[in-house]
């Protein structure tokens, strides 16, 4: 395509991109340098069913007039990213010099909440996307075997944890692994101890979510490889089969370099959405035991009555950062490839 | 035939609005949190809406929904029901008008004690209370010659004996979802040993004492006599425990007594389900429970007309005796000529027992907001208790420093 049909091809795209991505990054960006101003705070008498107090208010006069002269807030550079609730640089230091161990040492930085959060989100993505190319691609060659008249059944009901909202499939999961549900009722008639919870222990929660997300991502990697296994030329296969090549080996030399752009692409696009794992958690009631980076986000949007808008930026701009950082071995290696190509 | 049916309909809505307020214009659009008493009042309150468009939505999720609502311009809601907590992000903000005027003009029937002044300005008209409190199951009380308890050492005791007794493995429910409602738990439980969140006259957090120790070990000890998801149960879910028979004791909001003694479920349990007022803790004299008051508030980005629709509305139901005494068992209404049910003995008991206002500060909801994921990690048994207190108030100043409170 030359450049300019390609430039105007992509023109409302870009548009589109730049103005609901581009711009909301760069405005969450700068929301996250600020801080709100210097609350103006008066003692007050205040008085209601219950009886009078003399307790503070915040001045709204005197607050509205520092916020009319500077509306974004009091700017305070990376100090946010900084504090205790994200990098919690100053805590690190702290923690190193006084405690004796490593492990001690590494105890109490997990037990800071960014950090909580960035363990169990790269833990999920760790477990659930090599999962997921691998179930989706098993799938993927087992459907591809089986008579075309029931694939079209089977197909659909392979993608049904996909066409299932996360929020009301984790529901389902969650409601069955109760202490009285099916699977809890009978993992715990299986181990013989009828006090056992999935839902109280941390590991457990951590596997139940784990085992989620690889069941509902897998019917999306199968589609894309299984879309892609209809493109695998069969001549070659055909020759493989006279030389003698078992069916693993025609799968590992034919079909599976065939194939190749396609894992990394689904490889790249499962690795982001499990980086912004989020509606498990709510799903399963789970914020006790897994916290991601999104809930972390959400808890500050939503979860207090006051609205952290500064956290909530720093801790978004952050997971994009550490998408990027998970991307790019993948991203230099598909562009190195491409130089080669040309 | 079109103008027979117009003339049926107005005649039709003319005999049914019966207490029309006479209000001519303006319109009411009206934020509320979603159980049986609210709507019972918004109800009350579109019987006068007159002529005035008459919007409501009802939400549990409207805490989130009212800062953004009430912050536009004009803002979505004429009015928001709030409750000691919730008013304060508005207060905050800035985002509410005082009532005083209107209080004067039409607020007849208002009692002075359902006015929430603010620096001698009326911010909010309360209609109704509410607490956590007691309920126990009378029949397993009285099969073990277990006395009512009345602090939380003997709610303990008690747990202990019933799941000795092997009638209840669990015995014990409070809402202690990781989140907002183990927090509202460790607050309760705070000020019943007589803790100050903050050190007086600032919002230097002072939870990491002795008394805060008290507090974490005593929720971990009833913790741990109930059902072990009890990081993932909310109101709603214990409420589904204590109709299946699994629970003899816990604590509860008195707003949802009314669906815990209502015909649905096992009769024998609804029979045997008995309040009773906040438990003590600790030796202290007041109760581990905290007061609150439901009322409504008026946005201040909105014309002046609609708030007068609206107060008007709003205010016909905040005075209105017919409704007390129709709704009597749906809340404990501070309306006057309400007489109390049975229904109503915790909020009373918790009253009449001196038990304080949950604290309506401007940081307050910060601190709520670290205590529901910090002290998390303590009643699994994964850190101390003072490691979760440190904890709770390093993410507090955290908080409050980004919020410009320290």
């Amino acid at each position: 395509m030359p450049n300019k049909t390609f430039f105007w091809f992509f023109l409302p795209t870009g548009l589109a991109m730049i103005l609901f991505i581009g711009l909301p990054i760069i405005s969450t960006g700068i929301q996250s340098f600020y801080a709100q101003h210097d609350q103006v705070v008066k003692e007050v008498k205040k008085c209601d069913p219950f009886g009078c107090t003399v307790s503070i208010v915040v001045d709204n006069e005197e607050t509205s007039k520092i916020r009319e002269a500077k509306p974004l807030g009091k700017f305070n550079g990376f100090g946010t990213y900084t504090d205790r609730n994200h990098l919690a640089v100053d805590e690190i230091k702290k923690f190193w010099n006084e405690t004796e161990s490593f492990g001690a040492f590494i105890d109490q930085v997990t037990n800071l909440p960014f950090y909580k959060a960035l363990i169990f989100t790269l833990t999920y993505c760790l477990f659930v996307t090599p999962n997921v190319l691998l179930l989706g691609f098993i799938i993927a060659l087992s459907l591809n075997a089986v008579a075309r008249k029931i694939r079209g059944p089977l197909i659909f009901g392979t993608i049904l944890p996909m066409i299932v909202t996360p929020l009301v499939g984790s529901l389902v999961l969650f409601w069955m692994i109760d202490s009285q549900g099916i699977i809890g009722a009978n993992i715990q008639n299986l181990m013989n101890d009828p006090y056992l919870s999935l839902k109280s222990s941390k590991t457990l929660t951590w596997i139940t979510i784990i085992i989620y997300g690889i069941w509902h991502h897998s019917p999306f990697a199968f589609v894309v490889f299984y879309a892609a296994l209809q493109t695998v030329p069969q001549e070659p296969i055909e020759a493989a089969i006279i030389d003698g090549a078992s069916r693993f080996q025609r799968i590992k030399h034919i079909v599976l370099p065939h194939i190749y752009p396609v894992v990394t692409f689904v490889a790249l696009i499962s690795l982001m959405d499990n980086f912004r794992v989020f509606e498990p958690i709510i799903g399963f009631s789970a914020e006790g035991s897994a916290q991601s980076l999104s809930w972390l986000i959400y808890d500050n949007l939503v979860n207090e009555e006051v609205i952290l808008f500064g956290s909530a930026a720093a801790t978004s701009m952050m997971t994009i950062i550490g998408i990027a950082i998970l991307l790019a071995p993948v991203l230099i290696r598909t562009w190195k490839e491409f130089k080669t190509a040309r | 035939m079109r103008k027979i049916l117009v003339t049926l309909l107005f005649l039709l809505f003319g005999t049914s609005a019966f207490a029309d307020c006479n209000i001519k214009s303006g319109s009411i659009n009206i934020l509320a949190n979603d159980f049986p008493a609210l709507r019972t009042f918004v109800e009350t309150s579109k019987q006068c809406k007159g002529s005035a468009d008459f919007k409501v939505t009802h939400s549990s999720e409207h805490n989130k929904i009212a800062v953004p609502a009430l912050t536009a311009n004009p803002s979505e809601f004429s009015a928001r029901i709030a409750a000691n907590s919730s008013i304060v992000p508005l207060m905050n903000q800035d985002l509410i008008r005082p009532l005083d005027d209107l209080v004067k003009k039409y607020g007849k029937g208002i009692q002075d004690s359902q006015l929430i002044t603010i620096d001698g300005k009326v911010m909010a008209v309360a209609f109704m209370a509410n607490t956590q409190h007691l309920y126990y199951r009378e029949d397993v009380l009285k099969d073990l010659g277990i006395a009512i308890p009345k602090t939380y050492e003997e709610v303990v005791a008690a747990s202990e004996k019933i799941r000795a007794s092997g009638k209840m493995q669990y015995p014990y429910a409070a809402a202690y979802k990781a989140g907002w409602n183990l927090a509202e738990e460790f607050v309760n439980m705070f000020i019943g040993h007589g803790g100050e969140f903050f050190k007086s006259g600032s919002a230097e957090p002072n939870i990491n004492n002795a008394k805060g120790v008290a507090t974490l070990n005593m929720l971990k000890k009833l913790s741990e006599l109930s059902n072990p998801d009890y990081l993932t149960h909310d109101s709603e879910a214990i409420k589904v425990e204590w109709e299946s028979g699994n629970v003899a004791l816990m604590t509860l909001w008195a707003s949802r007594s009314g669906t815990l003694l209502d015909d649905e479920g096992d009769p024998n349990i609804t029979k045997a389900t008995k309040l009773t007022g906040p438990a003590t803790v600790g030796g202290g004299n007041i109760p581990a429970a905290t007061l609150w008051w439901d009322g409504f508030t008026l946005a201040k980005n909105r014309s002046d007309a609609d708030a007068e629709a609206t107060f008007r509305a709003l205010a016909h139901a905040a005075s209105n005796k017919k409704m007390v005494a129709d709704a009597a068992d749906q809340a404990v209404w501070l309306v006057e000529g309400f007489v109390p049910g049975p229904k109503s003995i915790g909020v009373i008991e918790a009253v009449k027992m001196g038990a304080k206002p949950y604290p309506m500060l401007p940081q307050m909801g910060l601190m709520h907001g670290a205590l529901g994921s910090e002290i998390v990690e303590f009643l699994q048994g994964k850190e101390s208790a003072e490691q979760a207190l440190k904890d709770v108030e390093a993410a507090y100043i955290s908080k409050a420093k980004e919020q410009g409170f320290l």
